[in-house]
């Protein structure tokens, strides 16, 4: 990656690594209902981590917590802490525009603007960085490249988004938040609404995406999450149960709430 | 007895359009004979002289247009955004409950409030005036349509330009009204067109004018105005003008419901998905 393509971010090199999220007692209500309770974990950087858990568990709140997309929400409330590279995103002062930019986010349904392929990446660049044309250029292409959807897609940039294929679509929907080179990628069920083709190839670019990249990844497919995660969170009425290496966790898991939930006795 | 049923509807059903039709049908029998280029291009003639037209009702029409909408337009807007994006609060209730009040209320109360307040205290009749009064009653109908516009645009759209880093005013002006456009245009011309043909609201504010002007302070003509002097005027070359007025005044209002429907139709067949 050059330069030119980092609007946003201090550029990470090779010695600082950055996208390191550290959770301390963290707590979030919607209203009087407590969502989220007492949750304290680290995510490590280059890496995947999988959250886990049966409907309502939490999981999504917890992910929306990440980018404070969940402060829209009327009566929504938190206490506790989460750190991205040591810094309180909580903290006052901290600009909620810049924390998106640094932890981009792809939602459970696809959800481009119905606009053309181009303007869909190029929006975060141009509202964030104001960027001339030529590196617009290279920040959608390079986008593109990541997202694995350039070579279907070069030719026709200029063409309406809503378009695309649901599968593409959604790549697209990566792409967006890779142009604003993000440090984390928040993906919110990404595939549960794609064919299994599709959902291949999503996870072959998150596999591809971790190299420089922290990911966290919300899914109700355990295959999934054991396929393509190297730490798995298993969440469960708001409270974490369980994390550690994806591998011990699906072979021996400690708690036993946990291995009743990935042996399918309930969720 | 379900055939009975059908037939009992379409008979309503071709009713329904019989006076559109009975009306655009006399209205063209009796106007077009008084209607030329030169209807269009010069001013009414004195009583007894042929021809004449009424080139200043039309851009008196128009110019009033002009001033309602930019009344109308930002306020409406303005509003409906608010109504759909922050629709829950108390004040939000309240404003469309009295966007739904001021939507029936008689046009003629809409032009004695403006008389009142905009007619009295400069002491006489202007453009402004007539184009506030009928402005203000585009505001309910621009509100409504808006908050209905904004609030078919998917949830998920709003949440993906915040997840971008996009600052709440610029989601919900960028993305929000942008994908809501072609309904919110759609809605402006309906409002448009319906004020467009008001007379009461302009019998004291705007006032009418039989010679030409374009000065915003003054009096100005209106195409309903002209039409409804010249109609219930003595004489039979007026009274022709009179219907060829009504039938250009028709003609506007329907080239704008005609643009409005083309506007949809090009607009949402891309925003659904």
């Amino acid at each position: 990656m050059s330069a030119a393509l980092q609007p946003a971010a201090p550029a990470p090199t090779a010695t600082t690594v950055t996208g390191r999220i550290d959770v301390e007692h963290f707590d979030f209500w919607y209203g009087k209902t407590q969502a989220l309770h007492d949750i304290t974990l680290s995510i490590a950087p280059r890496a995947v981590t999988a959250l886990i858990g049966p409907s309502g568990c939490g999981k999504s709140t917890f992910l929306r917590s990440i980018n404070r997309l969940n402060e829209l929400i009327p009566g929504a409330r938190r206490s506790g802490e989460i750190r991205l590279d040591g810094e309180n995103i909580y903290q006052k002062g901290m600009d909620v525009v810049t924390l998106r930019q640094r932890v981009g986010m792809v939602f459970q349904r696809w959800n481009p603007f119905p606009k053309s392929i181009y303007d869909n990446v190029a929006y975060g660049p141009r509202i964030n960085a104001q960027p001339n044309r030529v590196d617009l250029d290279a920040i959608v292409e390079s986008a593109l490249r990541r997202a694995a959807l350039w070579d279907e897609v070069k030719d026709r940039l200029r063409d309406s988004a809503l378009a695309l294929s649901g599968g593409q679509q959604q790549r697209l929907c990566i792409a967006r938040a890779l142009a604003n080179d993000p440090e984390v990628l928040l993906l919110d069920e990404p595939a549960s609404a794609l064919d299994p083709i599709a959902t291949q190839k999503v996870e072959e670019l998150v596999y591809e995406l971790k190299r420089d990249l922290t990911i966290v990844i919300v899914t109700h497919n355990l295959q999934q999450a054991a396929r393509i995660s190297d730490r798995t969170a298993f969440f469960y009425l708001g409270k974490l149960i369980e994390m550690g290496d994806t591998q011990r966790l699906f072979t021996s898991p400690r708690e036993e709430r946990t291995e009743a939930y990935i042996t399918g006795r309930f969720g | 007895m379900s055939y009975v049923m059908v037939a009992l509807t379409v008979v309503a059903a071709g009713l329904a359009i019989v006076p559109l039709v009975a009306i655009l049908g006399y209205l063209i029998k009796q106007g077009a004979g008084a209607l030329s280029l030169e209807f269009f291009t010069s001013m009414p003639k004195p009583v007894g002289e042929a021809g004449g037209g009424m080139v200043n009702a039309i851009l008196g029409t128009l110019i009033l247009i002009g001033i309602a909408s930019s009344v109308g337009l930002p306020i409406g807007i303005g509003a409906g955004l608010y109504l759909a994006e922050r629709g829950g609060t108390r004040l939000a209730n309240l404003v469309r409950f009295l966007a739904d009040v001021l939507n029936g209320l008689p046009s003629i109360v809409m032009g004695i409030f403006a008389w009142e307040f905009l007619v009295r205290p400069i002491g006489h009749f202007s453009a402004l005036a007539g184009g506030a009064a009928i402005g203000a009653m585009m505001i309910p109908l621009v509100t409504r349509t808006t908050e209905e516009m904004v609030r078919t645009v998917p949830q998920s759209l709003r949440e993906a330009a915040l997840a971008l880093g996009f600052p709440r005013w610029r989601t919900s002006l960028q993305i929000v009204l942008r994908t809501a456009l072609g309904g919110i245009v759609t809605g402006v011309l309906v409002a448009v067109a319906r004020v467009a043909g008001e007379t009461a609201p302009l019998l004291f504010t705007a006032f009418g004018n039989q010679f030409f002007s374009t000065k915003l302070t003054q009096p100005i003509a209106a195409l309903p105005l002209q039409v409804f002097v010249y109609a219930i005027s003595p004489y039979d070359e007026w009274h022709a003008q009179a219907w060829a007025g009504a039938l250009v005044l028709i003609a506007l209002i329907l080239i704008i419901s005609v643009i409005s429907r083309f506007v949809v139709r090009s607009k949402h067949g891309r925003a659904n998905d």
